[in-house]
């Protein structure tokens, strides 16, 4: 990549999502840091009717493009057709809400005192894995931390997926099918028609 | 900057339909003359585009094509 441009404080944001990666490992409770991934990219594009977060400052993507351009991971092929068409992408997003939903439910049924708190992560939606060494009971309410470990398990989740298309297709393709990436998109069709 | 100085017979063309806006193509861009103004579609900058093919290389949903460019 031939690139005269001078580096930016915010073309290193992907030693953030990695450091964020590796963390939920030490200790469950980093995971809350991740809703900023969460609420800035949708901030931005309701405020200002853009994808600023997705263009310039999304770690996730970042770090794909390096480890796909830089380290040279990526078999750098074409998408296939399905995975870009609007019906896979608005459905994962769907799919992908529906899950967060149900991760946000565990979490009030554990906050209501009518489910336990679960130390597992839970990775592509089935395989359970025990999680119980990043956590020290440290959270002042279970509620807390039964959030973390769900909300780890989608950033895992996607991370692994991303990974898997990285290296298979182009090193951004996870940016094709990203949830939020395409609620941002979405967001920004409806207020230039508005 | 009316009218360009560039020389290059070709032209990078973002389809409409299947662009994400990752701002993959602008990132990428030795001329910035790729941009994502409205957060739905890429805009290429005919005055800028060299049609070096950067882009299409990096688009993750592959909606771009490098084409001959148009006679002005």
């Amino acid at each position: 990549m031939k690139k005269n441009k001078k580096k930016n404080w915010n073309d290193y944001i992907w030693i953030m999502s990695a450091v964020y990666m590796i963390l939920g490992f030490v200790n469950i409770m980093f995971a809350w840091l991740g809703l900023i991934c969460f609420l800035v990219p949708l901030g931005i594009s309701l405020v200002k009717g853009k994808k600023s977060y997705c263009n310039h400052f999304c770690g996730r993507g970042q770090m794909f493009d390096v480890l796909g351009n830089k380290l040279k991971l990526s078999r750098q092929k074409d998408i296939p057709a399905f995975l870009r068409s609007n019906w896979f992408r608005y459905g994962f997003l769907t799919f992908f809400m529906i899950m967060f939903a149900n991760m946000v439910f565990m979490t009030y049924l554990v906050f209501a005192g009518s489910g336990s708190l679960k130390e597992v992560v839970t990775l592509i939606w089935t395989i359970k894995m025990p999680w119980d060494w990043a956590y020290n009971g440290a959270a002042s309410s279970p509620w807390i931390a039964q959030f973390a470990f769900g909300f780890y398990g989608m950033m895992l989740t996607s991370t692994v997926l991303g990974l898997v298309t990285m290296a298979l297709y182009k090193p951004r393709s996870w940016c094709v099918y990203c949830p939020m990436g395409t609620m941002t998109q979405g967001i920004c069709k409806i207020k230039d028609a508005a | 900057m009316a009218t360009t100085n560039i020389k290059s017979k070709r032209i990078a063309e973002v389809m409409e339909k299947g662009c994400v806006a990752c701002g993959s193509c602008m990132n990428v861009c030795p001329r910035d003359a790729i941009t994502v103004p409205k957060g739905i579609i890429a805009v290429v900058d005919n005055d800028k585009c060299i049609g070096c093919g950067l882009c299409k290389k990096a688009c993750p949903a592959s909606v771009i094509e490098i084409k001959p460019r148009p006679e002005a």
